[in-house]
């Protein structure tokens, strides 16, 4: 069947367009029918996504799969298709967006149109991942914040102007770059059409820019600017700091979002471009990256310690975490892009799931405070027993999916520099301080403030949203060839081309400045 | 066989864990008691019909990557089956033990359930242990080692209302892992030099004689590679087997329930390190620093361990601290060489050991947890059974036996052993092993010796109350102590040939490895000088006159000595200050710099310059917008689209297409 994945991706915007259209009034009628509906289309969604995927995607298959392509306007062109890179991103979208979904339930202002941005959110994310045309991917890429910055600055806390704001300046930054970028790369490949890119050689002489002698050339240029879009949406340090205020600042849901997807499409954007286009800048600055990369694990697990409010703490987590993501990405070995992937996934159910806890407290509460908990275990048993699980899944524990990440990129990471590796395996120590600091001045002790004696444990909704996570947790922590599979033959192939690409630019650079002397 | 003996702790740790709401309290511990029992019972069949042959059984993939290839398996040989029945044995009786022992736990309130709690934590503890020791690769191990880790945090933190259990949880759960930092490390390192973490390739004697021929650049400098990955991997033995420097956490972990202590700080997890050592021999043969830093550290661990256990008070600290200096000897067998030996003090410490720690549980329930021993005394009559047991454990603990002969209690054989071998490692640490150990065993038997004296004699001290409603502890807590007391009698004696005799090396088979070209040393032990022989001897007889006179003969000098040598006192009380140096080197600076890189670097820095940049452009933004609210998402909406209409203009203007 073709147009498949053109109908995973429009399915929500079609939920979005019925939910603008038909329902009409703000009753609690109303809204549970929009949470209903919104919910009902992600799970087709996924269903759809998951059985399409299964019956159509061949992993043993390098190039891009069901291939889509249309003339769009003024000459460009609509083109989708995954690979083994993208696939399981877009899976893990469907998978998790009814989760996402439920997390809205306790909503109640204006509910029609928050359906709707998850639901606009959703197609915008799931096209990223299959974009295969720059321009397509520009837009989307882009255009993806702007619901967020909406589920931020209208349901979120009292300080969200601010940390709306400071999302948009990095992002705005990094974006015009990369749009300059791309306009370049337009320029000498004369194609916007990625595939047609992978298999392009970008320009490495070096050059002078304003009297600096640019190693790499056009490539390290380039790059530069993708890079820039990318370390902010990772977020990398030094520019990881809208992240915490975002966070604590958005609606439970948003967050959820926010850490287990919108935080891929950095890591994945290394992956389709900075790696394969520009591999000769990519080799040139991979110490560079993987060190910021490294303080990144370290310094962000030190703040994190010390940190007083639940989801500042988890969200610099989450900055440590995609800390291993970059690390393993730029070892340019198997294992350390495999697991970065990987790290990619598992954290988009780890953080999920830990966001959503903190939503679950938060909603009895009102409070994200620390201090304002102690002694949950004792009402609140099962969230205790769940929170465990993710907290010791957040520490990389064997048997869970945060393990598998955590270590193929370390062991990659040791492959390429001891000192990396030695830097980035402290991260294993500190998560630890973290994770069980907070887990018990929230859960263990006794529960002896008055607000907390008649907090209730976990309903069935809120079990639900989480069993999902738990089983895919777990099952990849045990069996994590479901994803290894998948990715391994494409991150094969696409390694292969990155080295040949090194190796002809290291044969042809000698050869070039000899050519360079002679003509003088 | 190998399949049902592992899994079943795990099924019956999520039936009780999960179920026990269904099934009920009562059968829900059974069925984890019961599964508990059938695995302890297939281990002994097991052991005792064992062939001396490897044996591998696959079960399923796990991590795949590149060249990195391991799978989930069980590998049977002569090490594996010792730990199986080590582990099973002491965990189905503290099962068994527990029933007495938290039937009625003041720590909880009326109707709170923690019975199946406790019990699915002890299940899933000895599943986590099984899988390390049946481990065929490197990383399944590291499944183990964090597994039982976990267990451990679970159960220290079991009294979840103290805060002082929770903090104690944290912190074995942290120091474990500044071990399993270095232990992760060797792994990477191994596999960058052999490109496999698979036992049949690392402990093939030919893997190691290559790396041991190799240099590679860690960190900064050119060293050879077997010292670097021995060390690294050793420093993860250190965490988990709490010696010297990484040993803080053990004494604090005291804070769970008397029976985690026997199991796991006691008989099994602790014990962990050395298992590791003695698997990875062929590793540990060739390299020449790594297997002396072992030697250094173990005695010195033994004598530090052993100093400290003098002055405590806390009855199941004295354990605890015997416990890490017994660990100790056992590393110093390893290092110079003699695996057997290790082996075969793990195996019999198990027994008395475990027995020592469930027979302080029975005086501590008898006390109604009262737990410092100034509060006891002349316990004897009141208890005992329980002072039988714990007399049993002391003759085993110090090595009581006759000298020159093979008749004694287990630790008599075990231990001996040891020290014979550190005066045969010939090197010069191993004679500084030597000695410490020798000092150690007089400190052994005085503080064993002083913990007997304290608890079941003398005059009653504390509580009149309790002391008079002072009972001994049901059948279910006293048959475990008799079974393990057969352990602590017998275990030294039956197997001191398999383990330490001529022939031992045919015992063990493929497990463990030696290079004859270099390694004598347990020929050589065999026929050290008489002196060698009984030295422990005396040094035990010395302790345990000592402490008679101190404790029974003049009741008045340790309070006399310790106000006379009150530096020294203060020191040894509290623990040579390692606590207190490393919350000044490690906790407080830690902390510090997270605040200074929040507050200063995310704060003033990054956000600082990102402000400054800010502060310029939103008043434009709010002039511009109509409402100040969220007007510049719209703003943000229009600058994209106009950069998109510029691209397409471009293309357009281009027309390329």
């Amino acid at each position: 069947m073709e147009n498949l994945l053109s109908i995973i991706t429009f399915l929500p915007l079609l939920g979005a367009a019925i939910l603008v259209v038909f329902l009409r009034g703000d009753d609690a009628y109303a809204q549970r029918n929009a949470k209903i509906l919104a919910l009902v289309t992600t799970l087709a969604t996924f269903v759809i996504s998951a059985v399409a995927i299964y019956s159509e995607f061949d992993p043993s298959n390098t190039g891009f799969q069901m291939v889509e392509n249309h003339q769009w306007l003024a000459g460009l062109n609509y083109k989708m298709g995954v690979d083994g890179i993208s696939v399981l991103f877009v899976m893990l979208t469907t998978f998790l967006m009814p989760v996402v979904i439920g997390a809205c339930w306790t909503v109640t202002y204006r509910v029609k149109e928050y359906m709707v941005l998850f639901l606009v959110l959703e197609t915008l994310m799931i096209a990223v991942f299959c974009a295969l045309d720059l321009v397509l991917f520009y837009v989307v890429f882009e255009a993806g914040l702007i619901p967020m910055f909406l589920i931020v600055g209208i349901w979120g806390g009292k300080d969200r102007i601010y940390a709306s704001f400071k999302f948009f300046l990095y992002t705005l930054l990094g974006s015009v770059l990369m749009l300059v970028a791309m306009i370049a790369m337009w320029m000498e490949a004369g194609t916007t059409d990625i595939p047609t890119l992978l298999n392009h050689e970008f320009s490495y002489a070096p050059m002078t820019v304003l009297g600096f002698q640019i190693m790499g050339g056009l490539q390290t240029l380039l790059f530069l600017a993708f890079f820039a879009s990318f370390a902010v949406k990772m977020p990398m340090w030094p520019v990881h700091t809208w992240l915490p205020d975002a966070h604590v600042q958005a609606p439970t849901a948003g967050s959820v979002v926010l850490a287990a997807i919108l935080l891929k499409m950095g890591g994945y954007g290394f992956l389709r471009f900075s790696l394969p286009m520009f591999p000769v800048a990519s080799e040139l600055l991979a110490t560079f990256v993987m060190t910021l990369s490294v303080i990144a694990i370290i310094y962000t697990s030190l703040v994190a310690m010390m940190q007083e409010d639940m989801k500042k703490l988890i969200a610099y987590s989450s900055v440590a975490h995609m800390g291993f993501v970059t690390m393993g990405i730029f070892t340019l070995n198997q294992q350390g892009v495999d697991g970065a992937i990987f790290q990619m996934l598992s954290h988009g159910f780890i953080s999920g799931a830990l966001f959503l806890g903190v939503g679950v407290i938060y909603d009895r509460m009102h409070t994200r405070d620390i201090d304002a908990y102690g002694g949950l275990v004792i009402r609140m048993p099962a969230y205790a027993l769940v929170f465990m699980l993710f907290t010791m899944a957040n520490v990389g524990l064997p048997g869970t999916s945060g393990f598998i990440g955590e270590f193929l990129t370390l062991l990659a990471a040791f492959k390429a520099n001891t000192w990396i590796a030695f830097g980035a395996t402290t991260g294993v120590i500190l998560s630890a301080g973290y994770a069980l600091w907070l887990y018990r001045r929230v859960v263990f002790g006794d529960l002896i403030k008055e607000s907390l004696k008649s907090i209730t444990d976990m309903n069935t909704r809120e079990r639900l949203m989480m069993a999902p996570l738990i089983i895919m947790t777990i099952l990849l922590g045990v069996y994590p060839a479901l994803v290894l599979d998948i990715i391994g033959p494409s991150v094969n192939a696409l390694l292969e081309n990155v080295t040949s690409a090194q190796a002809a630019a290291a044969d042809a650079v000698p050869a070039a400045v000899e050519a360079t002397v002679e003509a003088h | 066989m190998e399949t049902i003996l592992l899994f079943a702790p795990l099924v019956g740790s999520i039936i009780c864990g999960f179920g026990h709401k269904m099934i009920g309290e009562k059968v829900a511990m059974g069925v984890s008691t019961g599964l508990l029992f059938l695995s302890a019972i297939l281990s002994w069949v097991m052991f005792l019909t064992f062939h001396g042959e490897t044996e591998i059984i696959s079960l399923f993939r796990w991590v795949e990557s590149g060249s990195l290839s391991t799978d989930w398996a069980i590998r049977v040989d002569r090490l594996t089956v010792i730990m199986l029945i080590v582990i099973n044995t002491v965990s189905a009786l503290v099962h068994l033990y527990s029933w007495g022992y938290m039937a009625d736990d003041p720590q909880w309130k009326e109707g709170e359930s923690y019975k199946p709690r406790f019990f699915a934590y002890l299940s899933f503890f000895t599943f986590a242990m099984l899988m390390l020791v049946t481990s065929d690769n490197l990383l399944q191990m590291f499944f183990g080692w964090e597994g039982v880790g976990v267990a451990s945090y679970l159960l220290i933190g079991f009294y979840y209302r103290k805060p002082s259990a929770g903090a104690a949880a944290m912190k074995a759960f942290i120091v474990n892992r500044v071990g399993d930092f270095g232990f992760a490390l060797g792994i990477f390192g191994l596999f960058y030099l052999t490109d496999s973490i698979n036992f049949s390739e690392v402990l093939d004697p030919n893997t190691a004689k290559d790396l041991s021929k190799q240099t590679f650049m860690f960190l900064s400098w050119e060293m050879n590679a077997l010292e670097v990955v021995t060390f690294l991997l050793f420093v993860g033995a250190m965490g988990k087997s709490a010696q010297l420097m990484l040993h803080t956490w053990l004494p604090d972990a005291m804070e769970g329930p008397t029976p985690v202590s026997a199991l796991i700080h006691a008989a099994t997890m602790v014990t962990a390190g050395v298992f590791m050592v003695c698997r990875l021999a062929p590793l540990m043969e060739y390299a020449e620093f790594t297997p002396n830093f072992i030697v250094f550290i173990g005695a010195t661990t033994a004598f530090f361990a052993a100093t400290v256990g003098l002055v405590q008070n806390d009855i199941k600290r004295v354990i605890a601290y015997s416990t890490c200096s017994q660990l100790g000897y056992m590393f110093v067998a390893a290092g110079v060489g003699a695996y057997g030996a290790a082996m075969f003090h793990l195996f019999t410490h198990a027994f008395f050991k475990a027995m020592l720690f469930l027979g302080a549980g029975s005086v501590i329930h008898a006390m109604h947890h009262e737990q410092d021993m100034r509060n006891y005394g002349n316990l004897r009559k009141k208890i005992p059974y329980t002072f039988a047991a714990m007399m049993i454990g002391t003759l085993a603990i110090t090595g009581v036996g006759i000298p020159l002969t093979h008749i004694g209690f287990a630790g008599f054989l075990s231990k001996d052993a040891i020290i014979e071998i550190a005066f045969a490692g010939g090197t010069g640490v191993a004679q500084y092993a030597f000695w410490a150990l020798v000092v150690a065993a007089a400190m052994t038997s005085f503080y064993s010796w002083r913990l007997i004296f304290l608890t079941f004699y003398g005059t009653e001290r504390g509580d009149k109350h309790t002391h008079d409603h002072a009972h001994e502890s049901p059948l279910t807590m006293i048959i475990p102590l008799g079974v393990l007391a057969l352990g602590a009698i017998f275990a030294g004696m039956l197997w001191y040939e398999d383990f330490f005799g001529h022939h031992y090396q045919e015992w063990f088979g493929t497990a463990i490895y030696e290079n004859h070209a270099t390694n004598h040393v347990v020929h050589d032990a065999h026929n050290v000088a008489k002196w060698v022989k009984v030295s422990p001897f005396v040094a035990m007889t010395f302790g345990f006159i000592l402490s008679w006179l101190m404790y029974i003969k003049f009741p008045t000098a340790p309070a006399a000595l310790a106000k006379q040598q009150s530096a020294l006192y203060q020191f040894l009380l509290n623990k040579w200050y390692f606590d207190e140096l490393y919350d000044l080197m490690f906790v407080r600076p830690a902390k510090a710099l997270g605040v200074f890189l929040w507050k200063k670097g995310d704060g003033k820095v990054i956000d600082g310059g990102i402000n400054g940049l800010a502060m310029g452009i939103i008043p434009w933004f709010t002039r511009l917008a109509g409402r100040a609210q969220s007007g510049y998402l719209f703003h943000y909406a229009f600058a994209m689209f106009l950069g998109l209409a510029a691209i397409i203009t471009w293309f357009v203007v281009g027309g390329t297409f």
